[in-house]
């Protein structure tokens, strides 16, 4: 094609042009129609019949893009819950500052391009006063120059990637009630280090950038416990045996294995284990709570693993816990605590809706930077993960911190409280 | 750790060539492939999780319904998605294959769902010690069964009648049309066959790398690979290049770390394209024009 000389390039390149045009109209097209048909799953988890009337000014809209559908779904159907039910509390009682809020969905679909044009239509097309975020790191970490430009806060209740709250942004938008990388790694390290004893960990990883995340918060507080990283693996989802790789930390001799996967993924990394019967201790990052992981890695296997978690619906509940198991079961047919699905993600979302309402109030407006700016200066708020006091300040933007974080494992199929 | 690396690479290699096996066969009698093997891979998966599993059917009677099913898909594969683009010479049933793998891929994740499943199967739970190492049942089971159909398939092309067929349509399908032999029944055969081996691979894998609707993409690529290196001409190449195939990732894994897996098997696969392009156990080819 290069070859054409004089006019037929010149009709060549028109056409080019032309066929550019159209591509790009067409690629305008599909997204507006991704938008049409997001919105219409949007209308139907906001309650409104219950909620408008409980307070008469004009609705505050409240955004959310998570994983609606998609293998991640649990995650946004567990957060949707979470969202609804304290909306609806805080609609009953008045509202904020008379005006009740509404709860505005669209789905990522797990991708980050989806993520943010869904970000920006909320923002410029339904006003919305802030966007909670979902369970992929990937799409808050793209979301976050949408939220900085169009001076937007937004609220993080899962993904965890320790780059979405502490982004080198100023003006900060990004807050965040869930776990955070950092944090965790340095948590699960010290669960190591204290509990089991280990002086020597070995790294199982996903090969993907949330891997990546954890590889450096191992790295960075490692050598601050006085640990010791004897090896890092690396494995792909769809990798069907990684014994040779786990092999490499057994000889390395790693005395607990620290793993950062998803469910499916970890399952194979535990079979590795079985048939290495290599019966080193394995703490985890929360990924394999959000699918059938002892399905899939097998009972015996998935009741070695401890996880850490954000909260649990078992053991002693406080008033509130009980009151929202109570609400749960009614509104969403949960029989126990054995039915909540992901509980993270509704308990996360619970509070961080609470505290967008205390921030919402104590801003007195809808305005992005007084709204930002409120949530240094919130009341104290007795929440269902802890009591919030001054959750946030100019170099913290996560609410939740190690101490809150709690372990977890599977027993019978259930995500039960670590015995020890 | 050497005998856990060699272990590990003889189960997962037996799985690449069981599902070269396919590719060798179809393009050794009609010189097309079926590039929706992976996705083949996939279906007898699913297929048999679904009547086993979900429907409750015994093993023993899933395992041949998904065979068989298999084997239809083959025929209808080649009947609909290769025989109309493969006439006159033309290459347009590569890409009729891989579209048809894709439509089947996304089929799946509409029917089956998006998430992974697991297999519960009793070939896979208990580890058997073999000199220190750990193995499942089941990965002894692979290599076996891709040793026996690699020798079957050896003894139905040269010692049966149909297999003389067979081979008389891979020399010139004139000629064997001229001797009675029905041509498009014969090739027809072989994608059936070819399915059906991809279908038992998917069986073979499911209890140790669970159930979903892409568990096959990347083992139809390697399988493709390892077609290659082993040289499209006979089943026992093919094989053997499966098993040296798996070898190679296994070390690569163990020796170098995960990262490094696919980076060096499939730098293999170039360089062996470079040095032997007719593969490791095919013979060169005099092309007369």
């Amino acid at each position: 094609m290069a070859q054409n000389f004089g006019d037929r390039t010149l009709f060549k390149r028109r056409q080019i042009i032309r066929g550019a045009g159209g591509f790009g109209a067409a690629l305008l097209l599909s997204k507006v129609a991704g938008c049409a048909t997001t919105t219409d799953s949007g209308a139907a988890p906001a309650d409104s019949e219950d909620t408008v009337a409980a307070s008469d000014g004009e609705p505050i809209k409240l955004g959310l893009v998570a994983a609606i559908t998609g293998p991640s779904a649990v995650s946004g159907e567990s957060i949707t819950r979470g969202l609804t039910l304290a909306m609806e509390e805080i609609n009953a009682n008045g509202g904020v500052n008379g005006r009740p809020l509404e709860l505005v969905i669209r789905d990522d679909e797990s991708t980050p391009a989806k993520g943010v044009a869904a970000a920006r239509e909320l923002i410029e097309k339904e006003k919305v006063a802030l966007v909670f975020g979902g369970l992929d790191s990937p799409v808050s970490l793209a979301m976050l120059p949408v939220f900085h430009e169009l001076e937007t806060p937004y609220m993080g209740v899962w993904a965890a990637a320790t780059g979405i709250t502490r982004n080198g942004n100023d003006p900060n938008y990004a807050f965040r009630v869930s776990a955070n990388d950092n944090i965790v790694d340095s948590y699960l390290l010290r669960y190591a280090q204290n509990e089991l004893g280990a002086t020597k960990v070995g790294l199982v990883l996903i090969n993907n950038p949330w891997g990546e995340s954890n590889q450096v918060g191992f790295e960075e507080w490692a050598p601050k416990y006085n640990m010791e990283i004897v090896g890092i693996e690396k494995f792909n989802d769809g990798d069907t045996d990684i014994s040779p790789q786990l092999g490499r930390l057994q000889d390395g001799g790693a005395e607990a294995l620290l793993m950062v996967a998803n469910a499916a993924p970890s399952a194979v990394a535990m079979k590795s284990l079985v048939r290495l019967g290599w019966d080193v201790p394995v703490v985890s990052h929360w990924g394999p709570t959000g699918g059938r992981f002892p399905e899939l890695a097998g009972q015996e296997a998935a009741d070695r693993v401890v996880f850490m978690q954000t909260y649990s619906f078992y053991d002693d509940q406080s008033d509130l816990g009980q009151s929202l198991m109570g609400k749960l079961q009614e509104k969403y047919d949960v029989s126990g605590p054995q039915d909540v699905i992901a509980p993270v993600g509704t308990a996360n979302a619970y509070d961080a809706m609470n505290l967008v309402a205390l921030a919402l109030e104590t801003a007195e407006s809808l305005d992005g930077p007084t709204l930002r700016e409120a949530f240094y200066n919130l009341p104290t708020y007795e929440g269902l993960i802890k009591t919030y006091d001054q959750p946030f300040s100019p170099n913290n933007h996560d609410a939740l911190s190690e101490d809150d974080y709690i372990l977890v494992q599977w027993k019978d199929n259930q995500l039960v409280p670590f015995q020890g | 750790m050497w005998s856990q690396l060699i272990l590990s690479g003889i189960a997962v290699g037996s799985l690449y060539g069981l599902v070269a096996l396919g590719f060798q066969i179809t393009y050794a009698v009609s010189n097309t492939m079926n590039f929706s093997q992976g996705a083949s891979v996939m279906v007898g998966a699913v297929l048999c999780y679904s009547l086993n599993i979900t429907l409750g059917i015994p093993a023993w009677l899933a395992v041949p319904m998904t065979l068989t099913a298999s084997f239809g898909l083959g025929l209808l594969i080649e009947r609909f998605i290769v025989r109309p683009f493969a006439e006159g010479g033309s290459n347009s049933w590569l890409l009729t294959t891989i579209a048809w793998g894709i439509i089947l891929e996304n089929l799946a994740m509409v029917i089956f769902g998006k998430e992974t499943r697991g297999y519960p199967s009793t070939w896979a739970e208990q580890p058997i010690q073999l000199l220190g190492f750990g193995v499942f049942p089941v990965e002894l089971l692979i290599p076996v069964v891709g040793l026996a159909v690699a020798i079957a398939l050896r003894v139905l092309f040269t010692r049966t009648l149909l297999g003389k067929a067979l081979q008389a349509v891979s020399e010139s399908h004139t000629t064997a049309r001229l001797m009675g032999i029905p041509v498009e029944r014969m090739i027809a055969l072989t994608f059936g066959i070819s399915t059906a081996l991809a279908a038992l691979a998917g069986m073979l894998i499911a209890p140790v790398s669970n159930v979903s609707s892409t568990m096959g993409t990347l083992l139809g690529l390697k399988a493709f690979a390892t077609a290659i290196i082993g040289g499209l001409g006979n089943p026992w190449g093919v094989m053997m290049a499966g098993i040296i195939y798996g070898l190679v990732e296994s070390a690569a894994a163990g020796l170098l770390g995960g990262s490094y897996r696919e980076i060096l098997g499939f730098a293999v696969v170039i360089l062996m394209l470079a040095l032997r392009p007719y593969g490791l156990f095919g013979q060169a080819q005099v092309k007369k024009v």
